[in-house]
């Protein structure tokens, strides 16, 4: 089972983007779950959603403690909540952000895990250019493909047709494209 | 058609597919999302002929629901929590009228404190209400026991309660296998009322009964449930036949030959008890589970069958029974009257708190050792506890208790379990 979560705040998608990752799973043949960590959502509060990937039937309903990946939507949040909390030594790590670890003080922190497991992403920029609007999900879904394989981007785009339709989802396909080719050419110089 | 889709909108579709006539509701969380895309389906035309009636409580939404299924229409509504309680006096009216109502009861926390998050309190304060209760483990299942639920309701001329966990359920995205409406007509046949109000053939319904027939019309209520119990595991062999898969029935046992150790509960929390039971039986455990998925009538032979050869039984449930411990674990008790057999009730996730297969492993393997309490409060924080008891010792004016406590356990918005 491969697990992921995803960190953000109130108004950045994060609940739809753990959906729109269980349908790119499922899209693919496989068995997910996406559930939402079911607090006072509110605008700019911190939002925490999940999503579990597998081949068999998911019959777990805890939250994800241990996770295979991690996608942060907003580093802000990376002073004001425990993000990291269970992250596995060989997890993967997708900021949405235009600065280096180094720059958002991670450096240290991040010494000696697997680096081609570690990205960044300008998500916000990407969608504000594609989109119009500062909804960073779909590029980091497009992000985390590309750095985990775990889906193809194929996959995303249908999700992202399954939820969106007209210029909307023809906004965010394009976001979540570049964002994937992003983390790509980041990957091949890790 | 397999789909990948929210809880609560597999629920409206499967709903939309049962040719509903009336839909009333009124919004409260975490129902919300399944009349609202009923209340689509009704606007978009593709629910048709139906009406969505807004209304302007939960007790209006029942009472309305009453008069359309008295005057021979297929009635549902949904709700949770406070509103079902708003309601309950014309949800015992129902019944006592044998309105054969769906109900979806997105299971949450009652207040005070006020919890919008899942427990099956709601629920089963309503469990002597007479409505017929059944419990979803899954999405599929919630689905599934929508279209079985309008089948035995109509048939036994009582409403029924489909209990799907709030949250955990209504808002997980997972695989569902949606029937198509060819199935859904081939195993639901046209609502044929067994009393209805016709202006061309009057008759008037809710008499007033004294001591000479009350208790023959209250038995009447409870024999005509108890025959649930015959005819669910029936339909439930039809909808195989139909649908192609197991669903519903009275209970479920899972890796329960040579048991000593047995499990009961209800609701989605079977998955992750299943999962912490694999890896124990994979450590030599004789671990099983039994998963009670018809709550009322409560099927006390089955029940009975499947754990006598157990030498403890652990009711875990959602749900706490003030000043006496567990509900569903009381009801577990009477099944297994005479029977040499421990059974431990485990107050858990109620509130919200989510239910890990850490916990559980620690649970389970104490109760094998038969060194848990009697009545035991699964990760209760017993420090905060016994703080706030401390305040009210050393102080008559001690404050509002839930506030206090809230404040010793700190902020909780991004904690995760």
């Amino acid at each position: 089972m491969f697990q992921v979560r995803i960190h953000g705040r109130g108004g950045q998608g994060v609940v739809t983007a753990a959906e729109m990752l269980s349908i790119a799973a499922f899209e693919e043949g496989r068995h997910a779950q996406a559930f939402p960590s079911f607090g006072s959502e509110r605008t700019g509060a911190p939002v925490v959603a999940f999503c579990r990937i597998d081949d068999r039937e998911i019959r777990l309903r805890e939250p994800i403690m241990a996770p295979d990946a991690l996608i942060i939507q907003d580093p802000t949040l990376l002073h004001q909540v425990d993000v990291f909390a269970g992250m596995k030594p060989d997890g993967y790590l997708l900021i949405n952000t235009g600065k280096s670890f180094e720059q958002l003080g991670l450096a240290d922190f991040l010494r000696g895990r697997r680096s081609e497991h570690l990205c960044t992403v300008p998500a916000t920029e990407i969608a504000l250019r594609h989109v119009g609007r500062p909804v960073p999900n779909v590029p980091l879904l497009g992000g985390f493909a590309a750095m985990s394989g775990m889906i193809r981007l194929e996959s995303v785009i249908k999700a992202i047709n399954d939820k969106f339709s007209g210029k909307v989802a023809a906004g965010n396909v394009a976001a979540a494209t570049e964002a994937y080719k992003i983390v790509r050419e980041e990957m091949a110089h890790a | 058609m397999l789909k990948q889709m929210e809880g609560s909108r597999a629920v409206a579709e499967a709903v939309a597919l049962c040719r509903p006539e009336v839909i009333c509701a009124y919004p409260i969380s975490p129902q919300t999302h399944i009349v609202e895309a009923l209340g689509e389906f009704v606007k978009d035309g593709s629910l048709a002929p139906c009406e969505f009636i807004n209304v302007e409580s939960e007790f209006a939404a029942m009472s309305v629901a009453i008069g359309s299924s008295a005057a021979g229409a297929r009635t549902y509504t949904a709700t949770a929590s406070q509103g079902l309680l708003f309601m309950a006096e014309a949800v015992y009216n129902a019944s006592g009228l044998g309105l054969p109502i769906v109900m979806t009861v997105a299971n949450r926390a009652i207040g005070a404190p006020i919890n919008i998050w899942n427990d099956h309190t709601d629920a089963l304060s309503q469990r002597d209400s007479g409505w017929l209760q059944i419990f979803a483990e899954t999405n599929q299942e919630a689905l599934d026991l929508h279209i079985q639920g309008f089948r035995l309701a109509e048939e036994l001329s009582l409403p029924i309660m489909v209990c799907m966990d709030g949250f955990i359920l209504t808002h997980a995205y997972e695989r569902v296998d949606m029937p198509t409406q060819e199935q859904v007509d081939a195993y639901l046949p046209k609502y044929e009322p067994r009393q209805v109000l016709d202006p061309a053939e009057p008759v008037s319904i809710g008499a007033m009964v004294g001591p000479e027939a009350f208790m023959e019309v209250r038995y009447l209520a409870h024999a005509k449930q108890m025959e649930a119990l015959k005819l669910i595991p029936a339909y439930a062999a039809e909808f195989k036949s139909v649908f192609g898969r197991d669903s519903g029935g009275l209970v479920h046992t899972y890796k329960a030959d040579d048991a000593e150790t047995m499990v009961v509960a209800m609701g989605s929390v079977l998955g992750t008890i299943k999962d912490t039971v694999d890896e124990m039986r994979a450590a030599g455990h004789k671990i099983g589970v039994l998963g009670i998925t018809l709550f009322r009538p409560f099927p006390i032979a089955q029940v009975r069958a499947a754990l006598q050869g157990a030498q403890r039984v652990v009711v875990l449930e959602k749900s706490l029974a003030v000043g006496l411990g567990g509900i569903l674990a009381t009801n577990v008790r009477m099944a297994l009257s005479a029977l040499p057999i421990d059974v431990y009730t485990v107050v858990a996730g109620i509130g919200g708190r989510p239910i890990t297969m850490r916990s559980l492993h620690g649970l389970f393997r104490r109760a094998e050792q038969d060194d848990i309490d009697a009545v035991t409060f699964l990760d209760l924080n017993r420090a905060v506890v016994d703080k706030q008891l401390d305040r009210e010792r050393a102080k008559r004016r001690s404050g509002p208790a839930a506030e206090a406590m809230l404040r010793d356990v700190g902020v909780v918005a991004a904690k995760l379990a």
